[in-house]
């Protein structure tokens, strides 16, 4: 019970608490977006030539692109010229031990709750932090090593390991595939590489903390986690950004590559800055999300608790190319106040006997907006395959938007496709069974909204879920009536 | 292709002013001149659009068709093309014959008990203050380059007021043929009124009696007043290369109740497009639908339920069985507005697939913006039941009557639902002959056929099962 309790507080007071921001140096580039500029941050990062043309060649395409407008977002015009594309902590030099790592920034870290302090071996999470667009510091390292597991920032991954980045960068999400892809095509800074040998199975989870601290900066980072052969890795990804008036742009891609057997759990809890009451500052999260089953008998994972961010537009997909492979997709997406999602899946099985399930549950409270998108495409020789899809919607509040999207297209007739949505509001009788057991009418829909994301709560790791559940009720604080 | 047909039209249109607007009160010109230019401006739905994406109009678009602004003199010889052998279904018909208006003996009757069946251009000049009330009034709140096309260009079809408080005793039935030896691009424009507390009973036949090909881009305008109930029937059973859009526009008071049925026989392309908007609280519409698709065939059913007002409910079921290269599209979106609390939609889409070249695209779409509603939908694509299949087999049944039951009973979902009885047997005999393939044979149209169905149909000996 004191737990709860403990929750309950939060929920009434509680505000967004990863708002501070903290004053380190860091190293910004001017602000604008042209071949200069990503030719700059080439040079900053010391990166090999091809990734140079990798950039190029997706800022080429980025210019001939228009921003999609078909989600059910409003997305005011964002002007990508008012933006700094590159922005780090200063100093930056190869740090050995933790005690070389700027003390403001730890500090940062630990408020965030993120400890990357060896102390952190007790839960077996390794972290890779990344601030503003830079990756700080990855611990754990050693005992990945021993298992020949590489996880390291994406631009010591360019220098240590070019053969894998050339061989698997844009081998999932292209340079060109859409517009916000193309633009952190061109201009990511930085981000996670993760590489599972064969037949390993990673001993521990694997995590980034995104956080975005200089103002008028985006963040753009690009992460990509190749599972080879009978691998196994659950990785883990958090975010939260200080609380402006302005609007930030967060375009991140991330590219998972599971080969023969292999297992792929990615989970997300995505805190970025809402805005405030009135809708006033907050993150624009624009994500491209896509895995790849490229062996048989392959799985990818992915589960997400969207929380923050004044405009989701994210659809972690799966592309089943392996025949009997796996494709998993979890989400609890919460809208509050002015925020707005457009969030969901896309399944496309092209292997024979592949199989997805998408479970999506979307909560809209105050005048926000929800809507799950998703897609699954059976291709015509995807024997066999199957898919359920349900996506659920609650709604609190009469002044919000639950809205569903799916689009269904198959191509064979040996495969099942199912999908099935609800939307209602909490349930009166189930309210009243609470009240009349003496729980109040708050906690009694803290625990009604708990029950009902429970099926995707979980699939997270532990150490996420209970973080998750947390921010479902912070979330919806004051929403309800 | 497609600029050719629309630099045509345009010509056209310049080269019959005189033909088109002379029926006109001085709105209805104005409208269309309006209309035009929205046209022009719109141009033919493209796949670009989202709403058209899985239906290509590109190919039929690029067929040379003849337009006609006036009646071709034909000698019609009415029994022979609107016979109508449904047993036991006693109707009052109306007929246009390749997108005019047709009689015995006056375009325009009005029945004892006020009902008025007949020429919507008639109506125009008899019955301007009813006409010109709804005109367009409903078509225009979503419009697109072919029903802005139909507004400009359209000089007749079906128009029917039920007053106050009658119930048309008879079921009218609206029989809309294309026979003609060339290809033939018709528009008509239908007009369906019902006053409050009334009732109709309306069967919407849609056939061809040749193999020409021909393009059909057909908008109905329906209004439910107050506490009116409307039984709505289509029936779709054309040749081939014959394409049909079928617009139609429901509006709902207070009260008013709607059923009614796209039921797909047969056709080369065919679009349903349903918008209903519930404008009164406690109105209820129940839509259903049935598409047996095979050869090279395309069918699209588009449902727009727009929940504007609270307590209103609504319910969609389309059923669809796609045969070789067919492909099926259905989209449907039901809207609830903001303060339309207390709503109840439900919405289901179920596709079985018998091949691996037949194509589905379902797009069962909510978007809600009221909290205490309950809405569900569903979707669903596979095929038949192994196990099913294996329990008939079992009893001795061969595989192809084992197909042709579970196809059946798949089917008979929509079909049970039909409540005038005579209607339901013909439909149900029709659906069963098209699963065995019989009906593309048979050159009359859908109710023309006079060999009632055997009673027996799968030649299943019941004592095994």
């Amino acid at each position: 019970m004191g737990n709860e309790n403990n929750i309950l507080d939060q929920v009434t007071q509680g505000e967004y608490k990863y708002g501070f921001y903290t004053d380190i140096e860091t190293d910004i580039a001017p602000k604008g977006l042209n071949e200069g500029i990503i030719r700059l941050i080439s040079q900053k990062k010391n990166e090999p030539e091809f990734m140079l043309e990798f950039r190029l060649k997706a800022f080429e395409k980025w210019k001939t692109m228009k921003q999609p407008n078909w989600a059910h977002l409003s997305i005011p015009p964002i002007d990508y010229q008012d933006i700094s594309y590159y922005a780090a902590p200063k100093k930056k030099k190869e740090i050995g031990s933790l005690d070389e790592v700027d003390p403001e920034l730890l500090d940062t870290f630990n408020k965030l709750g993120i400890s990357l302090e060896e102390q952190k071996r007790l839960t077996g999470v390794a972290v890779d932090a990344v601030f503003d667009s830079v990756s700080v510091k990855t611990t754990f390292r050693g005992t990945l090593e021993k298992h020949g597991i590489i996880f390291c920032s994406f631009s010591e991954a360019v220098q240590n390991h070019p053969d894998l980045i050339k061989k698997y960068m844009g081998s999932v999400v292209p340079a060109g595939d859409n517009y916000f892809a193309a633009l952190n095509s061109a201009v990511f800074t930085d981000g996670s590489f993760c590489y599972i040998p064969p037949g390993v199975r990673c001993p521990v989870e694997l995590s980034t903390y995104f956080r975005i601290n200089t103002a008028g900066t985006g963040q753009f980072e690009r992460t990509l986690i190749v599972a080879d052969e009978g691998s196994y890795v659950s990785y883990m990804e958090g975010c939260t950004a200080p609380m402006r008036d302005e609007n930030q742009l967060h375009a991140a891609v991330v590219e998972i590559v599971a080969l023969k057997d292999a297992v792929v759990k990615y989970s997300t809890v995505q805190n970025w800055y809402p805005g405030d009451k009135n809708g006033k500052g907050g993150v624009y999260n624009f994500v491209t999300k896509r895995g790849m089953c490229k062996g048989s008998h392959s799985k990818i994972s992915w589960t997400q608790v969207e929380t923050g961010s004044a405009i989701t537009w994210k659809y972690p997909s799966c592309i089943l190319l392996g025949d009997y492979s796996v494709g998993e997709f979890y989400s609890v997406a919460v809208t509050n106040n002015h925020q707005q999602a457009d969030t969901g899946s896309k399944m496309t099985h092209i292997g024979k006997n592949t199989k997805s399930t998408i479970i999506s549950k979307g909560i809209s409270a105050g005048v926000s907006n929800n809507s799950y998108r998703g897609l699954v495409k059976i291709s015509r020789r995807a024997e066999n395959s199957r898919n359920f899809s349900q996506c659920d919607s609650l709604l609190l509040g009469d002044k919000c938007g639950a809205h569903t999207f799916p689009y269904i297209d198959t191509q064979n007739s040996s495969s099942i496709v199912e999908h099935e949505a609800t939307t209602s509001k909490i349930s009166d009788d189930q309210l009243f069974y609470c009240l009349q057991r003496g729980i109040d009418t708050e906690k009694a829909i803290g625990l009604i909204v708990n029950g009902y994301a429970k099926e995707v709560l979980k699939q997270l790791p532990m150490e996420f879920a209970v973080e998750a559940q947390k921010l479902l009720s912070i979330s919806l604080e004051g929403s309800v009536g | 292709m497609e600029t050719e047909l629309k630099e045509k039209i345009t010509g056209l249109f310049e080269k019959n002013r005189e033909r088109i607007f002379s029926n006109d009160p001085p709105e209805i010109s104005h409208l269309r001149e309006e209309s035009f230019n929205r046209f022009l401006e719109l141009d033919f739905p493209s796949t670009r659009l989202e709403g058209w994406k899985n239906t290509d109009l590109k190919k039929v678009l690029g067929r040379d068709y003849n337009f006609y602004f006036e009646p071709l003199d034909e000698k019609i010889d009415f029994d022979k093309i609107f016979q109508c052998e449904v047993p036991d279904f006693d109707t009052h018909i109306i007929s246009l014959y390749n997108g005019w208006y047709i009689y015995r003996d006056k375009p325009l009757v009005k029945l004892p008990n006020g009902t008025i069946i007949g020429s919507f251009a008639k109506a125009l000049k008899e019955y301007p203050e009813i006409v010109l009330k709804h005109f367009n009034k409903y078509a225009k709140n979503r419009v697109n380059g072919l029903n802005a096309l139909n507004t400009a260009y359209a000089q007749d079809g079906v128009f029917i007021y039920v007053p106050d408080g009658v119930e048309a005793y008879k079921t009218i039935q609206m029989v809309n043929v294309l026979n003609r030896e060339d290809d033939l691009f018709v528009q008509n424009r239908n007009l369906v009124v019902l006053g409050k507390n009334s009732k109709l009973t309306l069967v919407h036949c849609d056939d061809s009696h040749n193999f020409k090909s021909s393009f059909t881009n057909s908008v109905t305008e329906i209004y439910l007043d107050e506490g009116s109930y409307l039984n709505h029937y289509k029936l779709q059973n054309l040749n081939n290369n014959t394409s049909l859009i079928n617009s139609t526009f429901f509006q709902q008071e207070k009260d008013s109740n709607l059923s009614t049925f796209a039921i797909s026989l047969n056709g080369g392309l065919i679009r349903n497009d349903l918008n209903i908007t519930l404008n009164g609280s406690g109105s209820n519409a129940d839509v259903f639908g049935l598409y047996l698709v095979d050869k090279e065939q395309h069918v699209d059913n588009q449902v727009y339920i727009d929940h504007a007002k609270p307590n209103c409910t609504s319910n969609e079921l389309f059923k669809g069985i796609l045969d070789d290269q067919g492909s099926a599209v259905f989209n449907g979106h039901i809207l609830v507005r903001k303060d339309a609390q207390k709503t109840n939609a439900y919405q289901t889409n179920r596709n079985i697939l018998l091949t691996d070249k037949a194509t589905v695209n379902s797009k069962p779409f909510l978007e809600i913006y009221a909290d205490d509603v309950r809405c569900s939908h569903g979707a669903t694509v596979g095929q038949l039941d192994d196990n099913a299949m294996f329990y008939i087999k079992s009893r001795g049944i061969s595989e192809y009557n084992a197909k042709l039951l579970l196809m059946y009973a798949f089917a008979a979902e929509v079909i049970n639902r039909i409540s005038i009885a005579p209607l339901k047997d013909r439909i149900d005999d029709l659906v069963k002959k098209r699963l065995r393939g019989e009906l593309a044979v048979c050159d009359q149209c859908v109710l023309h056929c006079k060999n009632q169905e055997k009673k027996y149909e799968f030649n299943i000996d019941m004592s095994k099962i």
